[in-house]
């Protein structure tokens, strides 16, 4: 039984621990290329800027992975 | 049929008591290869530099370049930490292009030992550029009811830093184990290629965070 809900729980914590990470960097990128659209001699700092930014944003994808990853292969509930 | 638990090390032999796992075998591999490429083609420097030696230069100088534009100012006293750091990432991360290679960053404990170095390393260099009591002031500024939150932000700084580097190449091995599993033998080669590009631009990332967590404590601002 604990089995089945952990395999719930990190379906669950990856697919929605994606949705807003995905959307975020979306906007990220979108507003960098309008940037880069509108000054592209700031091509170098705004592309840098924006990895870093994706970096922070990805993070937080990843801790859902890694949640998800502990829940499947160290789950303290189970033996 | 799951694939092999990514949280345990992969230990391949032990020296006395001391087991030795994958990961540091791939590292020393990596700095062997590192160290000899150096001693060979900086054996004879010269000023009119031949090709294996203006490809060194050209690398070390873009390196550079970078790095001064984020810490703005000259970065040659952390070049030694970032550069190599960099330089290491680099082939810590392609190690999964050789054929049974894994990379050792794909393990929690490489990650975690380079996000320590760049956690006391940013505390060294700003107590030795703005000495230790202005530097420690930092953290109850701008009122010391906020002193858990900075130190809470320094570890989870360190932490992420750590979890970004380690989840990213982990997970990155994991969709190629899963994409072979399901498709079979063909259809992983985008995904590897993909894995090139998130490798280097991880060892980028990296490198660039390290650089602003530093460029901050030296100077004093917030990051």
């Amino acid at each position: 039984m604990i089995e089945i809900v952990s395999i719930i729980g990190a379906v669950v914590a990856v697919s929605f621990g994606a949705i807003m990470p995905a959307y975020s960097e979306g906007r990220a990128i979108a507003a960098a290329m309008e940037a880069i659209a509108r000054q592209p001699e700031a091509a170098g700092t705004l592309s840098r800027t924006l990895f870093v930014g994706l970096a922070m944003i990805e993070t937080m994808a990843i801790y859902c992975l890694v949640i998800a990853l502990l829940v499947l292969y160290a789950n303290p509930f189970t033996g | 049929m799951m694939a092999q638990n990514p949280l345990l090390p992969d230990i391949l032999f032990r020296i006395g008591p001391v087991p030795i796992d994958r990961a540091v075998v791939t590292t020393w591999a990596i700095m062997a290869l590192l160290c000899a490429l150096l001693a060979l083609v900086l054996r004879r420097r010269r000023v009119q530099a031949g090709a294996a030696q203006s490809i060194l230069e050209i690398l070390v100088e873009t390196i550079e370049s970078q790095l001064r534009d984020v810490l703005g100012r000259d970065p040659w006293p952390f070049m030694p930490l970032l550069g190599g750091m960099f330089i290491f990432l680099c082939l810590a991360n392609l190690v999964a292009i050789v054929p049974g290679g894994k990379p050792p960053t794909g393990h929690v404990e490489t990650p975690a030992a380079l996000a320590l170095i760049v956690f006391f390393s940013v505390h060294y260099y700003g107590m030795r550029a703005r000495g230790p009591g202005a530097y420690l002031r930092k953290y109850i500024r701008p009122n010391p009811i906020l002193l858990p939150l900075n130190l809470l932000s320094e570890l989870t700084r360190t932490f992420s830093l750590m979890v970004r580097l380690f989840g990213n190449m982990m997970s990155h091995e994991f969709v190629i184990a899963i994409v072979l599993m399901l498709a079979g033998l063909l259809l992983p080669v985008p995904f590897m290629a993909l894995g090139i590009l998130i490798g280097l631009i991880q060892a980028y990332i990296f490198t660039i965070l390290a650089a602003v967590y530093i460029g901050a404590a030296i100077s004093g601002s917030e990051a």
